[in-house]
């Protein structure tokens, strides 16, 4: 076959991380906002503006899980026995998350706010889990003939921890500009200034990020200022400050959808970093996704499927966002 | 912990967070199956009856879907964080089925689970009917490919090795292997049998409390039908599986009877007694003469291989899998009898008022998960010491993790899903306690017609625990 099938695979999974960070980010953002919210029926209106759809946007994540272990066998086995403390607290966090959904609505007075705890810290857990996992990806592992030969909290770094709390900014700002989207009144007022301050928090981390993480990872400082790469990064500033900054301004002038897609795209960017930085490296340092690719036979048979499969699943998914399009009222959900 | 290595703690773990995550799918495919007939006859038939049945056991259904979720999402991670060179070896191989799995199983429940289970207001009646029939095929897609993996690890072909890695080299090969018919009917099988008795013990409990309503009676009353139907079949689909399974891993069904040596021209069976692996024998034995040679090879004379005909490193655990094999045999048996006398109380017009009967068919309700447990317990403790049978060693599959590292995961996986999943179970109860009648609010004789007032977004009522305390 004349397809380059790792390379194929590599965009097919970088989309389904990315369709995940996308769309567990503003579930789990919501999870991380409700404290905020203390009137009971308001937290029920943002817990069901997702309670449709949260199921088939974490799916993606079984997605990519599944994806890497199909075409990926070998950075499947290392980067989760690496990452073995982040990915079994995620688990847990999401585990917490997910039941809340149901068991909120379910266990009698006196335990609700227990559940609304566990929906909250479930999503804190999850979340800082994936930023910790992501920083230590960057950072790199030991790996010794293509086996993972380094200890339980190699993970645990003052730059992944710094990721951890970037992601929890950053899904935060999904979750309050989803929210401004998806509600009205008091709900909406309250996630309008907290997503202002979110914005805020977010470039200051997205600066303190591209700042920390050439200094401390000369490869990828190599790789970012080398000539053709830094033609192809340097309006990603510029575009960064112009997103937030027209993201600041529809906060303030009543923006509905706007906000929410302007978040997208600044997700997008800061994403496209992140890939540019450690492409074509899988694990960091030095298995690259060549080294990592599974039999061809593997890749083509499950290539088939991905290709004619995502498409329907693209469609079914956006027919049920648009059941349940338009905002969440204050009467809905109730009788 | 308890001077376990990581391999026994690894394998602590993964048994201990499959076994739990089991019971959920069992649940959803049975009750995805069942929901898809309710709305199918509400539709037809127009009763109301079948109506209150599908948003009362939609209200379980939810519930236990969620917790089967959350419960696999850690299935799908285990495979990398714990058997990192199980995946590394075969991974070329189970990769790209869990991955179909993904693809054409989860997406699909997941995209239509939320229109099922909220959009009863915002699409037709013809579109919701779909949505759930959608729910329903994408449990039962999942349930061919990920035993379509496990298949293939029981009974591996079509592949070769590698450079120690398995390649595959014919993909229907791959999938249709030996012992995946087999293994596809017997559990699908038990997910509707184990559903038809939790269906059916709610039924009774409910008359035994004395609420003789329609949805009570129609619920007991079709979930006897099934058992009735299914259990003879599903005894004759556990014995082809076990020929199935004579035929590629004798070891295993030695091991599950005890039997530890060919004397005379046949083999006894053995009922009951207690396997000694250090001693190679079965203690207590309590046998009946030729039957063994009956059962396995259906014939007077023919002779299985015994245990001490495998090296001793390649012997399963008989001690445990021989009592196992026979608790869900032995329920099995209960299951079929619990079906037929439904059926001769039915005939005699009897079926929901002997109390003997609704008793035992109460007891009777979490025979078939707890059967489940046992046959799934069976046939994995008995393809030890194997994880790819033949191919790859328990012990050379697992990740090289300190024996702390896993104990303290093991010991929080225990915490959580003891609390969360206990709970969770407990909720599953207290909607069952609340029965089929007078479900709140709704008002709807017809399909599309007086479409339902909103209901709470979740799928489940507020604060079901008043309605406990009756």
């Amino acid at each position: 076959m004349g397809i380059d099938l790792p390379l194929v695979w590599m965009v097919i999974i970088g989309f389904g991380l990315m369709m995940y960070v996308i769309m567990d980010g503003f579930d789990l953002g919501i999870g991380m906002l409700l404290p905020l919210i203390r009137n009971r029926e308001d937290r029920d209106r943002m817990v069901n503006t997702v309670a449709p759809v949260w199921d088939g946007n974490e799916t993606w994540l079984v997605l990519g899980g599944a994806g890497l272990l199909a075409a990926f066998p070998t950075a499947y086995s290392i980067l989760l026995s690496a990452l073995y403390f982040p990915l079994i607290l995620m688990l847990i966090g999401l585990i917490l998350r997910g039941v809340a959904f149901e068991f909120r609505f379910k266990a009698d007075d006196a335990h609700k706010p227990f559940w609304d705890r566990a929906f909250t810290w479930g999503s804190f857990i999850a979340t800082l889990s994936q930023g910790i996992a992501l920083g230590s990806i960057i950072n790199g592992f030991t790996v010794s003939n293509l086996v993972f030969a380094g200890g339980a909290f190699d993970f645990l770094s003052p730059f992944s921890m710094f990721t951890g709390l970037c992601l929890l900014v950053a899904y935060a700002l999904l979750g309050a500009t989803w929210l401004v989207m998806k509600t009205d009144g008091f709900v909406q007022g309250q996630m309008r200034r907290a997503a202002q301050l979110l914005v805020v928090a977010l470039l200051v981390a997205i600066a303190i990020v591209s700042v920390w993480t050439p200094l401390a990872h000369p490869g990828i400082a190599r790789r970012w200022f080398s000539f053709p790469n830094i033609a192809f990064f340097s309006p990603v500033p510029i575009l960064v400050l112009f997103t937030s900054w027209a993201l600041v301004r529809s906060l303030r002038r009543d923006g509905q959808a706007k906000p929410f897609v302007l978040t997208l795209f600044l997700l997008f960017l800061g994403y496209t970093g992140l890939l540019i930085s450690i492409w074509p490296n899988i694990v960091p340092p030095s298995v690259s996704f060549r080294d990592a690719a599974g039999p061809a036979q593997s890749m083509g048979f499950t290539l088939v499927g991905a290709l004619l499969i995502i498409p329907f699943i693209l469609t079914y998914s956006a027919w049920s966002y648009f059941v349940f399009r338009g905002k969440i009222g204050n009467d809905e959900g109730y009788h | 912990m308890f001077g376990l290595s990581s391999l026994e703690l690894s394998r602590m773990q993964f048994a201990f967070t499959v076994s739990v995550h089991i019971i959920f799918p069992a649940i959803t495919i049975g009750l995805a199956s069942f929901l898809a007939v309710l709305e199918a006859l509400w539709l037809w038939k127009k009763q109301r009856v079948y109506y209150d049945l599908y948003q009362f056991w939609m209200h379980v259904f939810a519930v236990n879907f969620g917790m089967g979720v959350v419960s696999g999402l850690v299935m799908a991670y285990e495979f990398g964080t714990n058997w990192s060179q199980f995946s590394s070896v075969a991974g070329g191989i189970t990769g790209p089925l869990l991955a179909y799995e993904v693809l054409t199983a989860f997406f699909l429940e997941a995209g239509f689970l939320g229109v099922m289970l909220f959009g009863r207001d915002k699409v037709g009646p013809g579109l919701h009917f779909f949505a759930t029939v959608m729910v329903a095929v994408g449990t039962l897609i999942s349930t061919t490919w990920i035993l379509a993996s496990n298949s293939w690890m029981q009974t591996p072909q079509g592949f070769s090795i590698v450079n120690g890695r398995a390649i595959p080299v014919n993909w229907l090969e791959v999938i249709f292997n030996p012992s995946f018919p087999f293994r596809l009917a017997h559990m699908t099988v038990a997910a509707y049998l184990s559903t038809a008795l939790f269906v059916g013990a709610s039924g009774a409990w409910h008359l035994l409390k004395g609420h003789s309503t329609d949805a009570v009676r129609t619920m007991l009353s079709m979930a006897m039908w099934m058992i009735v139907i299914v259990a003879p079949i599903q005894i004759f689909l556990g014995d082809a599986h076990g020929l199935n399974t004579l035929k590629y891993q004798p070891a295993k069904i030695a091991a599950i009877e005890g039997h530890w040596e060919n004397k005379g021209d046949s083999s006894p069976l053995v009922l009951v007694g207690f396997p000694d692996m250090e001693a190679e024998v079965t203690r207590a034995a309590v046998e009946v003469p030729r039957l063994g040679s009956i059962l396995l090879t259906h014939s007077l004379h023919g002779q299985i291989p015994p245990l001490k005909s495998f090296p001793k490193s390649d012997r399963p655990n008989s001690s445990i899998v021989f009592w196992t094999f026979r608790l869900m045999a032995g329920l099995g048996f209960l299951m079929a009898l619990l079906g037929l006398w439904a059926a001769v109380l039915r005939a005699r017009k009897r079926l929901y008022t002997s109390r003997l009967f609704l008793r035992f068919a109460t007891l009777m309700g979490p025979s078939g998960l707890v059967a489940l447990l046992a046959g799934w317990m069976t046939t994995e403790i008995g393809r030890q010491p194997w994880v790819v049978y033949g191919l790859l060693r328990t012990e050379n599959a697992v990740s090289n993790h300190s024996a702390a590292a896993v104990s303290a995961t093991l010991a929080i996986f225990v915490a959580v899903y003891v609390f969360v999943f206990g709970t969770g179970v407990s909720y599953m109860l207290k909607l069952v306690a609340k029965g089929p009648y007078g479900v709140r609010g709704a008002d709807m004789s017809e399909p599309g017609q007086a479409r339902r007032p909103a209901r709470p977004l979740s799928a489940t009522p507020d604060n079901i625990d008043p309605a406990i305390t009756k």
